[in-house]
């Protein structure tokens, strides 16, 4: 019993010690350099309404850091910051701009170096060459902060959100855009990444490097330079995001390359130059996905194999699926194609003649890539109808067995 | 001139061929609307029709009238007016004639069911096209003395601007494959108004396909407002050449 009340007592005490210093104009401190020298572990910053232009402001203590009415740190497009070296730091409701720009070095608005448990949330980051940059981190929060780059040419620009060598991250709710990259994994697992909007990138929305474990859902992706990219990875699950109007010469809704053991599951897919981009990609399932519009739903290499492409909606696609290979290593099974022109005499809704989605003209606009001149042509269609008799050029097994007769509600 | 085409115009608008075929688009049309659902899907469909069906009876029927017309071009060219004004009053009157059942059997379907950007080229790259047939028949007419040869050397024609030429392309395709092309593809398709009016309502369509890889050298080409002038620009000289090297040669020709 005494043990407890003495407990209790330093509890208390050190509850005590927690105190909050105040910064703006009118209070205890002026500058958020004088309340970080004088802080304690375990004390609250909150800083009040203005402008501030200390340069580079390090936090090496476990604090927090609460912006009242979205205070700004602006560092006059000349040095980082905010940078983070301690564990348990909270950082919320500020606006930060302007950090500056090295080639030498990754120059953030919000840096976290070696650190666990660090959350930031709420933000605004403006004109940062890097916005929030978390390096060698475990179990950190990154959640409803808006990061927003001038664009600038590729070279020049940072990503909106940069884990290196992360664990157990959480990366909700952002909004990013104009970007290098919106959201850039390298070397991060076990780490989950949902409800962000990425758009308007110069590269990718999401970029994904050597990450395993990963989950990410409920994400939308849209207007990108090169959509999102899964490179060099295992296990990543991606559910029911939006990937859309990802258009250009080398633009994606998904490219996947060097990728196994992942799910694909309820995404949608919109009007982009090729919907999926798969390079050497194994074991993954696609299912459920919706392809609508695009310019090439499937891209499918020949160095892909044992993936299971099923119950996917194909609609209006300008080519359902193509290849560069006669070697056909994956499945298809049960999807809905638009151009399916088989019957269903038994009427379990399956079709009884297999299709075979990569049509001859797929195959030559593959191989000769300004072929898409005679898109839509009489000969074409011609061409395309003699191949489906007698395939020849197309991969013979490349076919889906059994094809939905009607759309699969998804 | 003016009475001429009134006079030309009126004989084909009677014309039980050119009714039947604007019913024919206007059934076509509304039928291909209602059976896809989906007005994208409908235009998709539309285009081959206009592609294939609208050159066919644009140059066969200008052929025929053509000759059918031989008695009162004869009398026309007895009487003090000038063979060019003939020629052009005949080719303004087919044109008229094609661009108005055009009008009424795609562009009112079109207007109620996919009005807008893709819609409208659609209709427009169906006129220009019916008329540069026109042109191409009253070229062939003229250069041909016998009637049975001239709808012949029309058809021919349709069948080599329609089917024979892509075949030839998608051969050259195929025999040049280790070369740069595209530039080239761009040329190619300036020469046969068909393609060339498929590419354009592409552009509209596919656009995203188009997006990626080559296709983006079309969009870029064609697609933009220079682009768009280019492919009007060639589109009339298509309406033009044929009926200008027509008057020349009909000036010339012995009746």
């Amino acid at each position: 019993m005494r043990l407890l009340l003495n407990l209790l007592l330093v509890l208390s005490v050190f509850k005590l010690s927690a105190t909050n210093l105040h910064v703006g104009a009118g209070q205890a401190f002026n500058t958020i350099l004088s309340a970080l020298a004088k802080a304690q572990s375990g004390d609250t910053i909150v800083v009040h309404e203005g402008i501030y232009t200390e340069g580079n402001l390090t936090i090496n203590k476990s604090l927090s850091l609460i912006g009242i009415g979205y205070p700004i740190l602006d560092g006059q497009h000349n040095c980082e910051i905010l940078t983070v070296t301690a564990s348990d730091v909270y950082i919320k409701g500020f606006e930060i701009r302007n950090s500056g720009q090295l080639s030498t070095l990754d120059v953030a608005g919000i840096k976290v170096l070696s650190a666990s448990r660090v959350v930031i949330e709420d933000n605004r980051l403006r004109d940062c060459n890097f916005g929030i940059y978390l390096s060698d981190c475990n179990d950190c929060q990154v959640t409803r902060n808006d990061v927003q780059g001038i664009i600038k040419e590729e070279q020049n620009s940072g990503n909106g959100i940069h884990l290196w060598k992360c664990s157990r991250a959480l990366v909700a709710e952002n909004h990013l855009s104009g970007q290098r990259d919106g959201i850039y994994f390298e070397f991060v697992t076990d780490s989950e990444v949902r409800y962000n909007n990425s758009e308007q990138n110069l590269r990718y929305g999401l970029h994904f490097m050597f990450s395993h474990n990963d989950h990410y859902h409920h994400n939308r992706f849209h207007h990108n330079g090169a959509g999102v990219a899964v490179m060099y990875s295992r296990q990543v699950q991606m559910t029911e995001n939006e990937f859309g109007y990802n258009w250009g010469g080398s633009a994606y809704g998904l490219l996947l390359k060097d990728i196994s053991d992942s799910h694909i599951w309820k995404n949608n897919f919109e009007h982009n130059s090729a919907a999926v981009y798969m390079e050497g990609a194994s074991r993954i399932i696609l299912e459920q996905n919706q392809f609508r519009e695009n310019g090439w739903a499937l891209r499918v290499q020949a160095s892909c194999d044992a993936n299971v492409i099923r119950q996917n909606n194909f609609f209006g696609n300008s080519f359902d699926v193509s290849t560069n290979g006669s070697l056909v290593l994956n499945t298809f099974n049960g999807n809905y194609w638009d151009r399916y022109e088989g019957y269903d005499l038994n009427r379990d809704g399956v079709g009884d003649v297999p299709f075979r989605p990569v049509s001859l003209y797929a195959v030559v606009v593959e191989r000769m890539p300004y072929g898409l001149m005679l898109m839509r042509s009489f000969m074409v269609y011609l061409m395309d109808k003699a191949e489906k008799i007698i395939p020849s050029l197309t991969p013979e097994q490349l076919m889906d067995d059994k094809p939905a007769m009607k759309p699969l509600g998804v | 001139m003016l009475r001429i085409v009134k006079y030309v115009l009126y004989d084909i608008l009677q014309n039980r061929i050119v009714i039947g075929y604007t019913l024919f688009l206007l059934a076509v049309s509304l039928g291909l609307f209602n059976l896809s659902g989906d007005p994208t899907k409908g235009l998709v469909s539309l285009l081959n029709v206009v592609l294939i069906v609208t050159p066919l009876v644009s140059i066969v029927f200008a052929t025929i009238h053509f000759y059918n017309a031989s008695e009162f071009i004869e009398l026309l060219a007895a009487q003090p007016i000038r063979r060019s004004v003939i020629v052009w009053s005949e080719f303004i009157g087919l044109a008229v004639a094609m661009t108005l059942s055009i009008l009424v059997g795609l562009g009112i379907p079109v207007a109620l069911f996919a009005a807008g950007a893709t819609g409208l080229t659609l209709v427009i790259v169906a006129v220009g096209l019916s008329v540069s047939f026109v042109s191409i028949a009253l070229l062939a007419s003229v250069l041909t003395r016998d009637k049975a040869k001239g709808i012949g050397v029309a058809l021919l024609l349709w069948f080599y601007f329609a089917l024979l030429y892509d075949a030839l392309v998608l051969f050259l395709m195929f025999s040049f494959a280790d070369y740069p092309l595209e530039k080239a593809m761009v040329a190619v398709i300036a020469l046969n108004p068909i393609d060339l009016a498929r590419v354009v309502v592409l552009l509209q369509m596919d656009i995203s396909a188009l997006m990626g890889y080559t296709g983006a050298l079309f969009r870029e080409f064609l697609g933009t407002g220079w682009g768009a002038g280019f492919a009007v620009i060639v589109l009339l000289l298509w309406v033009l050449v044929p009926i200008v090297v027509a008057v020349r040669v009909f000036r010339r020709k012995d009746l």
